[in-house]
């Protein structure tokens, strides 16, 4: 209690300091509230995005955004390792660094964050999440190549006094999220949001003597602000957050104490703590509601220290982040523009076995962004920055998307773009760490590592078209996204067993997308959603051209959901029911390892299902209970040489499917409203 | 002192006369223009938005309002009224001739007062 009066109080000053010295706003803030459907598409939107609502999120287990997706198309959830149990996601074929991540449009899982960031972010804590497929907006920068995902969070003017989730889980997961409100006065209000979660016991399903998740424990704070003023027009935004994530993984018998870096038993632990704080600060203009000025400024530090057997591993990156935006008309609103600026710091702490590798990065950048709306049929979103990197260089980024609604209920969309950025190989590929591959860059005259920036276009085309089937609303998408890569930070593991090379693209490198949607309304309260997804994802390697390891070709999904009329007192059934069918992938080339430390080229196909049930006993307490992988498909081998941790043929990495089995939790919703 | 005075009095009267004389670049108005549906909404909004000062034009479909902001130094508001009846929509001050009326797509053939 002392704490938090403490934390309030250090509140205070920083509430007061900026106040002073900051004047301006949350810029493109999309405040919705929670819909009826919980996924929705615009036929009007330029960009292709996918609003997921707070509605979409209750549908699962979502303990934290990385598995907020589950239930969601555009994203492919996939496991990034044997170990620490953390989910990585896939758009348009690529993985997270490819996306753009923002926090209320503030960049957030980036460079040092990229591997675990996602599950840094509490599923309760957010309002709704905008996924748009394809290049994205150029006022957040110049980074995003597959696409841009944006969390809003829980505003405080809008939010509930308190609100109480608590979950557990058959894989001895526990969670607990506390949610508090006060409205401090007519223009004030503010949430204090406490997340705990812990893994208390071990679990080796496959019998291998290694844990198939990682015992651990996080404790993550935030504290926001929130201020509007209708009649001046000023609002602002203030969120302080800390956070502090603990895994331990590896053997059974590993004990930290005892066996950290010796070779008695084969371990790991991931520590990290983060601290972020952000503030925004807008006008609206009197007597011109279309002209406003932000302010946004982020400052965060992020500390991980960890080892993976005898690999050590610690990256500390300390970020600033500021984006002053002006937004006006030109003539009338069907000609609006965006303009600003941009300057981003990040000083990377980083010891890989201890080899320093720190640097540190920044760039400042102007922007412009026009959007002619015919308030019809078609509209464009015409986006240019330039931008000056230490590293990177002066470049140019341009972005285009163009939306056209041919005829009744129908949309055509287009977009290209240019992303450019320095790849964090090791920070991103942090889990190649715990095998015994030896890390080498073949290249040497770069300002990243020695590799050079990773430069990529992107277009897509994409048609959209509502109907009713047999009087029941209906809908059908079908998407094509191609990303070609001028460079490439080629991570290879297709060369040996025994090594993870990166080096500059030499030749070509594309990711071919093609999604096709259709979705029914079979009778009312009833919802079908199914999806095709095709991939083609080549690189040139030194020793040929491959698909990306670990990526289906084919994919299938589908999510049935039901819920009851709700009668009297807000009582309630919801059931929801998805299912993913994976085809074969290409593994990493094991070949010349020994027939029992090895895989075949390709993976097999395969299908994951989870089911949820909740029920609403009133609008104020609802409990629910689902299953995860409830047809137990389980990878029979997922550590190579697991006999032999320290031995040459060791590895983690290699997972194309889940190593747990199924899991059951049960979870329950109290809001005092 | 009495001259100060005066001579201030004097300059007040100038700058408020000034400012009155100044016209609007962000007049906002609320006038009442009748129609059905989406279509009549991007109808009178398009016929808004071809009147050259029109900056913002939304037209609510529930209660009827078009919600302006206008610069008065390069159309007037009845400008904008006139040109909403050309395409068949009656305003409070002007109406639609019968003839552009009838030229309405059925579904959008409003209720005349």
């Amino acid at each position: 209690m002392k704490k938090i009066l403490l934390f309030l109080t250090l509140l205070l000053s920083v509430v007061t300091f900026s106040q002073e010295t900051i004047k301006k706003d949350s810029l493109k803030t999309v405040t919705i509230e929670s819909n009826r459907k919980g996924l929705k598409k615009s036929i009007s939107g330029t960009a292709n995005t996918t609003l997921v609502t707070s509605k979409e999120l209750l549908k699962a287990a979502c303990c934290n955004l990385a598995e907020s997706f589950e239930t969601n198309p555009s994203i492919d959830v996939n496991f990034s390792d044997a170990l620490t149990g953390t989910k990585q996601i896939k758009m348009l074929g690529l993985t997270s660094p490819y996306i753009m991540i923002t926090e209320e449009n503030i960049p957030s899982v980036r460079g040092a964050s990229q591997a675990y960031g996602l599950s840094f972010t509490p599923g309760t804590w957010v309002e709704s999440i905008q996924i748009t497929k394809g290049a994205g907006s150029v006022v957040n920068g110049y980074e995003s190549i597959s696409g841009q995902i944006n969390t809003e969070l829980i505003k405080p003017l809008k939010d509930i006094p308190f609100y109480l989730n608590v979950y557990g889980s058959t894989d001895s997961r526990f969670e607990l999220n506390t949610h508090f409100n006060r409205k401090v006065s007519d223009y004030w209000a503010t949430s204090l949001f406490v997340h705990g979660n812990a893994r208390v016991s071990k679990n080796d399903m496959n019998d291998d003597g290694f844990m198939d998740n990682p015992l651990g424990k996080q404790i993550n704070i935030t504290n926001r602000w929130q201020y509007s003023n209708p009649e001046t027009g000023w609002v602002s935004f203030l969120n302080l957050r800390y956070m502090n994530d603990y895994k331990q993984t590896g053997q059974l018998d590993f004990n930290p104490d005892r066996d950290r870096f010796t070779t008695n038993y084969w371990g790991s632990e991931i520590s990290t703590e983060r601290i972020d704080f952000s503030s925004k600060v807008g006008y609206v203009f009197k007597d011109m509601p279309y002209q406003s000025i932000g302010f946004q400024n982020a400052f965060s530090s992020h500390n991980q220290q960890s080892y993976f057997g005898l690999n050590q591993y610690d990256i500390k990156q300390q970020s600033y982040y500021s984006n002053l935006i002006f937004n006006s008309i030109i003539n009338n609103t069907k000609h609006k523009f965006a303009t600003g600026l941009n300057f981003t710091y990040d000083k990377y702490s980083e010891f890989v076995n201890l080899a320093d590798v720190s640097r540190i990065d920044n760039s400042v950048g102007v922007f412009f962004e026009y959007t002619y709306d015919d308030s019809d049929k078609f509209s464009y979103i015409l986006g240019g920055r330039l931008d000056y990197h230490n590293r990177l260089g002066t470049f140019f980024t341009p972005r285009l998307h163009v939306k056209y609604n041919p005829w009744d209920k129908a949309v055509i969309r287009f977009s290209a773009g240019r992303g450019k950025r320095a790849a964090n190989i090791f920070a991103e590929n942090q889990n190649l760490f715990a095998s015994s591959r030896t890390f080498s860059i073949l290249n040497t005259n770069g300002k990243i590592y020695g590799l050079d920036p990773e430069i990529a276009w992107n277009y897509g085309l994409s048609f959209t078209q509502n109907f009713k089937l047999f009087g029941m609303n209906a809908d059908t998408t079908v998407d094509f996204y191609r990303t070609d890569f001028q460079n490439q930070a080629v991570v290879d593991v297709m060369n040996s067993p025994q090594q993870v090379l990166f080096y500059n693209l030499k030749g070509t490198s594309f990711a071919n997308s093609l999604q096709l949607d259709f979705n029914l309304e079979i009778i009312k309260h009833l919802n079908l959603r199914t999806a095709y997804k095709y991939y083609d994802i080549s690189t040139d390697y030194l020793s040929g051209s491959y698909q990306r390891p670990l990526q289906a070709k084919h994919r299938f999904f589908a999510n049935i959901e039901y819920e009851t009329h709700i009668v009297k007192k807000g009582r309630q059934w919801k059931f929801d029911y998805t299912v993913n069918w994976l085809g074969k992938q290409q593994l990493p080339n094991t070949r010349t390892n020994a027939a029992a430390d090895s895989f075949p080229e390709f993976s097999p196909s395969f299908t994951v299902m989870n089911a949820q049930i909740t029920r609403t006993f009133s609008s104020t307490f609802e409990m629910y209970v689902g299953g995860e992988n409830i047809g137990n498909y389980r990878q029979d081998k997922a550590i190579l040489g697991a006999d032999n941790p320290f031995g040459s043929n060791f590895d983690t990495s290699i997972i194309y499917a889940p190593v747990f089995g199924q899991m059951y939790y049960a979870g329950l919703r109290f809001k005092i409203k | 002192m009495k001259n100060i005075v005066l001579g201030m009095m004097l300059l007040f009267v100038t700058l408020s006369a000034q400012a009155q004389d100044k016209k609007n670049k962000n007049a906002k108005y609320t006038i009442e223009v009748n129609g059905n549906c989406e279509q009549c909404k991007k109808r009178i909004e398009k016929a808004a938005f071809s009147v050259a000062g029109v900056k913002s034009a939304d037209w609510n479909i529930d209660d009827h309002k078009l919600h302006l902001i206008i610069n008065e130094e390069k159309c007037s508001v009845t400008d904008v009224k006139k040109a909403i009846a050309k395409v068949g929509h009656d305003t409070d001050e002007v109406k639609a001739t019968d003839e552009d009326y009838e030229k309405l797509h059925s579904c959008c053939l409003y209720e005349r007062k």
